[in-house]
Formats: C-alpha cells, structure tokens, sequence
C-alpha cells in the first residue's frame, strides 16, 4: 500500500519535467482548446504532432502513455459505436437495420471524436506524469493569484490541498489496518451482495474518520507550534522561474492555436469538400 | 534570567476535566531537563502551555524574560520548539525540505535565509541526503527527525519534545536521543523532554516527576532514582541498571546505586575480586 504513487508522476529528468507547471497547467488549457477549435483532420493532426513532440520530450515510455488511453478505452468505444449507428448523414447508408444506419460520414465522424477523446485524455494525463503533486499545487496557487482580489482564499485552497496530498497515503495505510483489524474480528468484506459489502465498510469509515479528525487536531496544534498565522507576512522558498523551455513551450502552443482557428476559418477552401471540415 | 519560567501558573479543561493547580518550574539556558509522569500526568500539557497553545487561568509564562502573552505570542513560539508526539500528524508538506521550510515561510523569512536555514536544520538532524526525499517514505525515526528539523528552522533557543519518542522503535528513538543530545551539547539548546521512557532521563542534568498535574519530584537524575518506592507511587518504573544495582545490593553485594554501566560493572568486579 505504501506504494501507491499517487498522480502517477513519472520521475524522470527531460524537458517536459523542468517546465514551469504553471505552463504546463495553461498549455493544457490551450491545447484542450485547440482540439475543440479543430474542426478537420489537418488541425487535429497538428495538435497530434504537438503531443507526439510533449511525449518525445518528455522521457515518459509510450506505452505508460497509452495505459492513459486504456483506462477510458470502454468510453471510447462506446462513443464510437454510438456515432457510427446512430449519424444520420445525407449520403446513402452503406448498411441499414431497424433504427440503425452506418454512413460514410458516421465512420469518418466517429473517427474524429475517438481521435479527440484519445488526444484529450493522453494531454491531461501527460501533465500528471510530468509534474509533481506539489508543484501542481503550487502552480495552482500562482495561477489563482489574481482571485485574491476578489478576496477569493487562494493560499488556503492551496494548503488544503498539499495537506490532502500529504495525508493520501496516510489515511490509505490507516484503512488497510483498520480493515485488517476488523477482519480479524471476522468482518467480511469479499462476499455478499453490493448492500452487504458497502453495509460492511461502515464499520472502517467511522474509525477512519475519527483517526483523521485526531490527526487534524494534532496537525493544527503543530502548525501553531511553528508560527502558521495564515498567509499574512508569509513567504515562499519555492520560487517559480520562467525559464527559455517555457517561452518554447508557450510559443508551440499559441501556433498550435492560431493554426487551429485559422484552419476552421479558412480550411473549407484551402482543402475543399473532401478533407474539410467534418463536423 | 531564566530561559522559560513558569510562575504558579494554573490551567484546567473545564468543569471537572483535568486541571493543573498549581505550577512552577523555571529552567536555566542551556539546561536538559527530563520531565518524567505516566499518562495523565500534566506533562503534554505543560508542553502546549509553554508555547501558548494552550493558554494558563493564572500565572505567568515567561521566556527568555519575555511574557507569553497575546501580544508577545509569535515571538514566543519563535523561541520555543515544540516537537509532538506522532510524527506523521506534523508534517504539513509531502517533500522533506518543503516541510523544513514551512515555520521558517510562515515567520516572513528570506528566501535564501529559508534557503540557509534548511541546510543547517537538516545538517543538525543527519539528514541532508534525504532533501528531496517524500516524507511518507522515510522510517519513523527518520520522519520524527524532519519533525525537529522542521522546528529548528524557526531557530529557537528552547527546544521542547512532547513525547516525541513514545511512539518510535528502540532504534528510532536513539536517533532521536542523539540529535536531542547533540543540540543540547554543541548548539547549546535548552531542552525539556517530556517522557515516558525512564531511561531517556538518565541523559539530562536534571530531572522532574509529575503526578496529576503537579510536580512531585525534583532533582538530578540520580538523586530522583534513588528514591524508587516513591517512583514506583507514581507508576514510573526504574531504568534497568537501577533495577539491577538495586538487586545486587539486596542479595548482599555492596554496590552503591549507580546510573553509569561503566561505573557499576566495575563495582561489581571489585567486589567479586573482593570476595574471592
């Protein structure tokens, strides 16, 4: 149970890794963006690239990268089928049955959202295989920075959550003991039906809870102890630098966009009927 | 001037719930002071009282001739260190440094004064190599080990341990032994360490018993321990070599009682080459 690296974050050194997270959390905005912008194969192709490039960059085995894509992999196909049977196109149905009909422009559209959703899903997961838990938090808080004007708490939210982060492995221990002391008690939680399994984890989630509420009292008495008086006066050792990777990074991605927009603006003509737009 | 000093200072939770009546103990700079009680003592108490986390009905607190009082609170707490019982229940960040950094952060240090301050703390507790290192993954005595680096970054001049060991290995609790040792011996620390390990006792200069929230008992070490019926009254047992000095002088042999294996085992050895 220690072992559970939670964020996925694999530790290696390579360009991706060094980018500022701050960055890294906006160029997922943007490329997200982008792929929703695409409304062609030749935009979606470019975002691709970019993220064939992220991965190249980044160090991290491609086939950690596709576990991303297998874990949605039901989503996926489900989203496929559904576009494939049920896109009502104007061209003749290449087959037909009861209320289901498969066009040419289904399967190409269908394609298109599996390539989106696949592009989607291995952009985010790429952020957490490159960046720590801490230094998206931290990049969380930078970001948020200009909602302390509206009195928004950005430095509480931050806290909460390298706390919580700090405590996941914590608590997960704790579960797995309190969950063997109440085996050994002869609590049963493999068998019955759902109701008699989650009726059987009562009796861990309210140890558990006491546990973390005891903890939250000791860790507040030991972070008076070390002169935590909310962010008045605060500093940070942290600092987060801007560095040249970053100005490549965000320059990939503000072409990466514009191309994007200038594509479904100008690609009907540029590429005519056939390749155009397909949505 | 006395480094803390508590003046017949008084505290309960509550109607009915646990209460000190009545409290005085001043500890000089530099000293190594061992406060010894069973549980229910009063002594974790005392611990939260003397960096005002928990705040006296009577009397006065004063550290470094300082008040401890809400004006005076901050700068109080910046002298005094408290380290806690269960390591894992104060560390606030999931990266070793970034959890040094924290209290010396929350007082409005410079970054490289953070910078600076990381490395001397870390250096003091042996754990430089563990810089980067995720907290969750180090030993018990190791995490305790950030717990007092963590503190020291807010450079006290009192370092106050609340059990700090109860819940470590034999091992964990050397390592911890030794840094607190070493504080004391070469960064000139004052110390009180709460505890219910008699053992760890023997270390300091001096030594306090508390028993339902008073103290019961002053004195060196030494002289606390030769006093073991009275000890035994308050559910604190001897440290083994006592028990054995003890033991030998009841079955006729003429050991003095000592604290010191060296001492005792040649004690022992003249008087068997006595006997012979």
């Amino acid at each position: 149970m220690k072992d559970v690296s939670f964020g996925q974050y694999y530790p290696v050194k390579s360009f991706v890794h060094r980018l500022d997270p701050r960055l890294k959390l906006l160029f997922l905005i943007v490329f997200i963006a982008a792929i929703f912008v695409a409304d062609n194969f030749w935009s979606l192709g470019l975002c691709a690239l970019v993220l064939i490039l992220a991965v190249a960059f980044s160090r991290v085995p491609v086939g950690k990268v596709l576990r991303a894509v297998r874990g949605v992999i039901v989503l996926v196909v489900f989203t496929a089928a559904i576009n494939v049977l049920f896109y009502t196109g104007k061209s003749e149905p290449l087959w037909a049955w009861w209320i289901f009909s498969v066009t040419r422009e289904g399967i190409v559209f269908s394609v298109f959202l599996v390539a989106r959703l696949v592009l989607l899903v291995t952009c985010s997961s790429m952020l957490t295989y490159t960046t720590t838990p801490v230094a998206l938090t931290d990049g969380v808080e930078s970001l948020l920075t200009p909602l302390k004007w509206i009195k928004f708490p950005v430095h509480v939210l931050a806290l909460i959550m390298s706390i919580a982060l700090r405590f996941i492995p914590i608590l997960m221990d704790e579960t797995e003991r309190i969950k063997n002391a109440q085996k050994a008690r002869g609590a049963d939680f493999e068998s019955g039906s759902l109701f008699k399994r989650v009726k059987a984890i009562v009796p861990v989630l309210i140890p558990l809870l006491l546990s973390a509420f005891r903890r939250a009292d000791e860790l507040g008495d030991a972070m008076d102890a070390r002169c935590y008086m909310g962010d008045k006066k605060r500093t940070k050792y942290k600092k987060l630098v801007f560095t040249w990777r970053d100005l490549v990074a965000f320059l990939i991605g503000a072409l990466m966009l514009a191309a994007t927009i200038l594509l479904r603006i100008y690609g009907a003509d540029l590429f005519g009927v056939l390749l155009g737009p397909v949505i | 001037m006395y480094a803390i000093e508590f003046k017949d200072v008084a505290f309960s939770y509550g109607e009915g719930g646990f209460r000190i009546p009545k409290l005085d103990l001043a500890v000089k700079e530099g000293e190594f002071v061992a406060v010894l009680g069973h549980n229910g003592s009063g002594k974790s108490t005392l611990a939260r009282l003397a960096n005002g986390i928990l705040e006296a009905e009577r009397g006065s607190i004063t550290v470094f001739g300082t008040p401890l009082d809400e004006k005076h609170l901050y700068e109080v707490r910046k002298q005094v260190g408290v380290v806690f019982q269960n390591p894992d229940n104060q560390t606030v960040a999931s990266i070793v440094e970034d959890d040094v950094a924290f209290g010396a952060e929350n007082v409005g240090a410079p970054r490289e004064e953070i910078a600076r301050r990381i490395d001397f703390a870390l250096s003091a507790v042996g754990m430089s190599e563990y810089r980067h290192a995720t907290v969750s993954r180090l030993s018990g005595g190791q995490k305790q080990r950030v717990a007092i680096a963590g503190v020291l970054a807010l450079k006290p001049k009192i370092m106050i341990l609340d059990e700090s060991t109860a819940m470590l290995d034999p091992r964990g609790r050397k390592e911890i032994v030794d840094v607190v040792l070493r504080l004391n011996r070469e960064e000139k620390m004052t110390v009180i360490l709460i505890t219910h390990f008699v053992e760890e006792a023997l270390l300091a200069d001096r030594a306090i018993v508390m028993n339902r929230g008073e103290i019961v008992m002053r004195g060196t070490p030494a002289e606390i321990f030769a006093r073991h019926e009275e000890l035994t009254t308050y559910n604190l047992a001897l440290p083994r070599i006592a028990v054995i000095a003890q033991r030998l002088s009841e079955g006729g042999m003429s050991v003095k009682s000592t604290l010191e294996i060296e001492k005792l085992a040649d004690e022992i050895a003249g008087e068997l080459s006595c006997g012979s």
